[in-house]
């Protein structure tokens, strides 16, 4: 198990354990999360799992796809650090992982 | 409408109302008629191709050949895929939009989709939503402080069309006195001949072309004044918009008038009706008005308000083991990957509290999702909280009556008689 920490966009921790292999957006949804959507279960084609990725974790997270990047692309509230949950995979490595979720998803 | 072309459309050879959709020859089987829209006999037709031909060719009907896509996972697959499945030259089954080419950005691919969607995007942002809910909920408010008790009137005219009109002007900034002509236009571009909206062509051309002049002169107004934060001003100062030649100007606005008119409207008759037909459902409301925000999913899924949208493959791709050839029309039939019995629990059953309720089509997947998503849900959202506070019962008093079209699924005449709480 690895631990997750999301923070709300008014400040407000949740730490919770996710299962490697799983997605960071399972993750917020098992663990009852608020402000994770994820509409399309995680086909990577509604953008309502969006976070922010905090500074430290942003190259261990890996890279976009092509269709990750189409779909947050549209998204006027996308930053550098955004990256859409359902696809970044549960690993070790990522044990203490930091995301912030934002007020709204599209 | 008047009953000579119903019956004329009835009686078309092409119709498949009163119908048994099993005992006929699959093969036979054509959706795109609207006769079984309109007479709401689509369901068993539906359930059939889904269980024995999910990916189904219909080779002969009155707009040519396409495929139909059924089931939940398929529909997903190729929503998805927009470098297959393009949405040039149309979304609607037929190449022109009812019969008018105007180019927009829904039936454009990427990059120009992309770019010209992005310029309008902000104005159904959830944060520009925040600052308009109270404008929202004054005139909801407003709309049923109107309404007549106890007294049989027609819910889509007082009701769902007078709430999208209003939020639709809002989103332009369109002159208030003057939204009954952007009804007119939406209603004028998407009715297909016979539905009884328009009385022909050239009274349609003639709307079309009232509905471009109008825009022209907000445009020139608006062009030459500061940007604002409405849709014609963020076209008009829009990179990626702003030297659009008319058609596409005028596309666009349709696009935006369409999208944020005939789509609600009937979300907003169709919990009524969902609500009619389910007591024990309303009786579950009356007693958590906390159960709202999931009801309004649960609506949007079970109404379904655009049956479809189409795709064109533009390279030879398989499809369930079925092989699509470049150049085919393929249409993903929304409603019926709502009504999927392998995704979704009990499909036929409106279900207010139903869990992942979020988890349906009706916006649409992929780059073309809805746009004006979380708009829809916070209008439907603050009518049904409003409602509430004041209504016991919105009781439906005669038979519903259906649109005439298999793409927008809704209702055109809608009797109720309400109840006010004690």
């Amino acid at each position: 198990m690895v631990d997750i920490v999301f923070i709300d966009h008014d400040g407000a921790e949740q730490k919770v354990e996710a299962r490697t292999g799983s997605t960071v957006m399972l993750a917020a949804v098992t663990n009852g999360v608020p402000g994770i959507d994820a509409d399309c279960g995680g086909s990577c084609s509604c953008a309502t799992c969006h976070v922010f990725v905090h500074e430290d974790w942003i190259e261990k997270v890996g890279e976009m796809n092509p269709t990750e990047e189409a779909m947050l692309s549209l998204n006027p509230d996308r930053k550098t650090n955004s990256r859409l949950s359902c696809q970044i995979p549960v690993s070790e490595e990522l044990n203490g992982l930091i995301v912030t979720t934002p007020e709204f998803q599209f | 409408m008047s009953d000579v072309s119903a019956l004329e459309h009835k009686q078309s050879k092409w119709s498949m109302v009163g119908k048994d959709a099993y005992a006929m020859p699959l093969e036979d089987i054509d959706l795109s008629h609207p006769g079984i829209w309109q007479a709401n006999e689509y369901l068993p037709f539906l359930e059939r191709l889904r269980k024995e031909d999910p990916i189904h060719f219909c080779k002969e009907s009155a707009v040519g050949s396409y495929w139909s896509v059924m089931k939940y996972n398929d529909i997903i697959e190729v929503d998805t895929k927009p470098d297959i499945y393009s949405s040039e030259p149309s979304i609607g089954i037929v190449d022109t939009f009812y019969d008018l080419n105007l180019p927009s950005f829904i039936a454009m691919d990427r990059p120009k989709h992309d770019d010209q969607r992005r310029i309008v995007q902000p104005v159904v942002a959830p944060a520009n939503l925040k600052n308009l809910e109270v404008l929202i909920r004054e005139r909801v408010c407003k709309i049923l402080a109107s309404l007549p008790i106890k007294e049989e009137f027609d819910w889509v005219q007082l009701v769902s069309i007078e709430l999208t009109t209003q939020m639709l002007a809002t989103l332009f900034d369109f002159p208030f006195e003057d939204r009954y002509k952007l009804t007119y236009w939406s209603d004028m571009t998407t009715a297909i001949s016979g539905g009884g909206v328009e009385q022909s062509r050239e009274e349609r051309l003639a709307a079309i072309e009232e509905c471009l002049a109008y825009f022209t002169r907000l445009w020139n107004e608006r062009v030459n004044a500061k940007p604002g934060f409405d849709l014609v001003s963020m076209l008009a100062h829009g990179q990626a918009t702003r030297n659009m030649p008319p058609d596409e100007f005028l596309g666009n606005l349709i696009l935006l008038i369409v999208g944020g008119n005939d789509t609600t409207r009937n979300s907003i008759s169709g919990g009524v009706v969902a609500l009619n037909e389910n007591p024990t459902e309303y009786g579950k409301l009356r007693n958590d008005v906390s159960l709202i925000p999931n009801m309004v999913s649960e609506i949007i899924r079970w109404q379904t308000p655009l049956a479809y949208m189409r795709r064109t493959v533009i390279q030879d791709t398989e499809l369930g083991g079925k092989k699509i050839k470049a150049g085919d029309k393929v249409i993903m039939w929304y409603v019926s990957g709502n009504r999927d019995e392998e995704v979704i629990e009990r499909p036929n059953d409106f279900w207010i509290d139903r869990p992942n309720a979020r988890h349906h089509l009706s916006f649409g997947f992929g780059i073309h999702r809805c746009m004006g998503n979380r708009l829809a849900e916070m209008q439907l959202r603050i009518l049904w909280e409003e409602i509430m506070q004041r209504f016991q019962f919105v009781e439906i008093v005669g038979e519903p009556q259906r649109v005439y079209s298999s793409f927008i699924k809704g209702y055109t005449h809608l009797p109720v008689v309400l109840h006010p709480k004690d």
